[in-house]
């Protein structure tokens, strides 16, 4: 298996998406937000399509359109905040205007099924460069605003009394989350960014009642899920976004069905 | 020196005067019952004592100061949100991300904080809650939970809003009773505010009630009656004296209890 670049290559960029992706996701869980980093992802579809029409790499049409949504939904978020259906209207016209870009920018068709589900085999060194560079931005970021952005997660009222800036720390976020799914969409594709951002969060989040434990876990969890995908589609054939998604799903509902320890208590 | 001293103050909210005009001061130590119909001013009122929300017109000052936002001396509970039913924060986290939660980097627990952490639940009779899931308390524990967090720091002031809401009725006397014992103690004004009037009969000094963008602060028998709150609601308002027990009535209808079902049908998240 290792005697192949391309496989060797899968791994190290798959490897470290997954950790920046579990890390990101469980604070978009944490957050509520789960949706919201699904649109990005779509909004980030007609980025990579549009970048391909006027012969920019995809990659950076995908970073361009993520963030400057992640930071429009951040700005708008006292407006838009759990207005699902908002997002989901312009999740759509995002993936419509994909569409629309494709079609007039036939030659690229073929990359479309790679933009959409991803494909970890085709990666080479100059990605896993800018795929590592975009994890030690996304890294250091998260953690320059980690502790008042779990303030703001966990008690906004508070937060805001105590001088913390919601707006900013939501729209940090969310441009946090944008440069974590541009890349987690490079491994996964922009339709399965979920498998490796909230699956492991959600699972990790569920076992673990300790912050840093919790964040490890998510971390391992979407590692060993990416990783153990790539081998199970040596092996098969099958592709890998599949077995990934596969996989999350398998430990989301495992952590599911985990008997939460609870005590017995009068009140 | 009052606590906190309103004089002439407007509030306003998105251009609305939420309270016009009012005029007030409540004295260090006292415990206030804030009361009135939904959207009255009641949240509003506690945003602008935190420095949230500057006085459109005349002076708000909160221990003879202009209040400034991340004060240490205010405690503060905020109205309970829905907690997301995934997540598993230890009791201990969730207060440990208040301490000092505004600065930057990565979050951190002196052993120090933690010992302050602990003490203060021990104060409120919730030790156990440290290393308990957020998700798994029940709507008692987690209103323990936040007053122990509101009592870190020593505050000289405590904003208390809505704690009893959805708790049932021995749980918030249990509520009541803690936060009475422990301001008593620690000789800490209160601001608390609630729907109904009755439970609070037993802890409170005076009680503020606000309504029609007005404000009365005075003792339960000079301001829960009729000319006052029919001023006050903007409507025909009957009060009637049972057993100890206050009724405030509308047409018949007891208003704080409509109230009450009204908030729970609706977005709690809404300013009051």
């Amino acid at each position: 298996m290792f005697q192949y670049e391309f496989m060797i290559n899968a791994f190290a960029a798959a490897g470290m998406v997954a950790v920046v992706s579990g890390i990101v996701g469980y604070f978009l869980v944490m957050r509520g937000q789960t949706f919201a980093g699904h649109a990005l992802s779509h909004i980030g579809f007609a980025g990579a399509t549009g970048a391909g029409l006027i012969g920019l790499a995809p990659l950076w049409g995908l970073v361009g359109f993520t963030l400057a949504a992640g930071i429009v939904m951040g700005l708008l978020s006292e407006r838009i905040n759990n207005r699902d259906v908002a997002i989901g209207v312009v999740l759509a016209l995002s993936l419509g205007f994909g569409l629309l870009f494709l079609h007039y920018y036939t030659s690229f068709a073929t990359q479309a099924t790679a933009l959409l589900f991803g494909n970890v085999l085709a990666v080479d060194h100059a990605m896993i460069a800018t795929l590592a560079a975009l994890g030690v931005v996304t890294l250091v970021a998260l953690a320059a605003i980690m502790r008042p952005l779990i303030f703001a997660s966990l008690q906004s009222e508070l937060a805001e009394a105590k001088g913390v800036s919601l707006r900013f720390i939501s729209t940090a976020f969310l441009a946090i989350v944008a440069l974590a799914v541009a890349a987690c969409a490079q491994i996964v594709g922009v339709l399965m960014v979920f498998t490796l951002m909230v699956g492991p969060a959600a699972a990790a989040q569920r076992v673990a009642t300790g912050l840093w434990a919790g964040l490890v876990l998510a971390a391992a969890l979407a590692l060993g899920e990416a990783w153990l995908g790539i081998v199970i589609a040596y092996h098969t054939d099958w592709p890998v976004s599949f077995c990934i998604a596969v996989l999350s799903a398998l430990c989301y509902f495992a952590a599911l069905a985990m008997p939460r320890a609870r005590l017995a208590h009068a009140h | 020196m009052s606590v906190i001293e309103l004089d002439r103050a407007t509030l306003q909210i998105g251009g609305r005067a939420v309270l016009k005009d009012i005029t007030f001061a409540i004295e260090p130590g006292e415990f206030i019952g804030v009361l009135g119909p939904n959207g009255a001013g009641k949240t509003t009122l506690m945003r602008s004592i935190l420095g949230l929300l500057p006085p459109s017109a005349g002076r708000l000052a909160v221990f003879g100061r202009a209040p400034r936002c991340g004060d240490a001396s205010i405690g503060y509970l905020p109205q309970l949100r829905t907690v997301l039913p995934d997540l598993r924060v230890r009791g201990l986290d969730y207060i440990a991300s208040s301490m000092h939660g505004e600065r930057w980097g990565l979050p951190s627990l002196s052993a120090v904080n933690r010992a302050t952490i602990e003490a203060t639940l021990d104060a409120v009779g919730a030790r156990d809650l440290a290393n308990r899931a957020l998700s798994d308390m029940s709507g008692g524990e987690r209103q323990r939970l936040l007053l122990a967090q509101a009592l870190i720091g020593d505050p000289k002031l405590l904003l208390l809003d809505e704690p009893l809401i959805s708790l049932d009725a021995r749980h918030q006397e249990v509520v009541i009773d803690v936060i009475k014992t422990v301001c008593r103690e620690r000789k800490i004004t209160v601001l608390f505010s609630a729907h109904e009037l009755n439970q609070l009969l037993g802890a409170i000094d005076r009680v503020l009630y606000l309504g029609n963008g007005q404000a009365e602060l005075g003792r339960v028998d000079d301001v829960v009656t009729a000319p006052v709150l029919s001023r006050l609601y903007g409507t025909e308002i009957e009060v009637l004296r049972a057993g100890g027990h206050i009724f405030v009535l509308s047409r018949g209808r007891d208003v704080e209890r409509a109230d009450h079902m009204h908030d729970h049908g609706h977005d709690h998240g809404h300013a009051h």
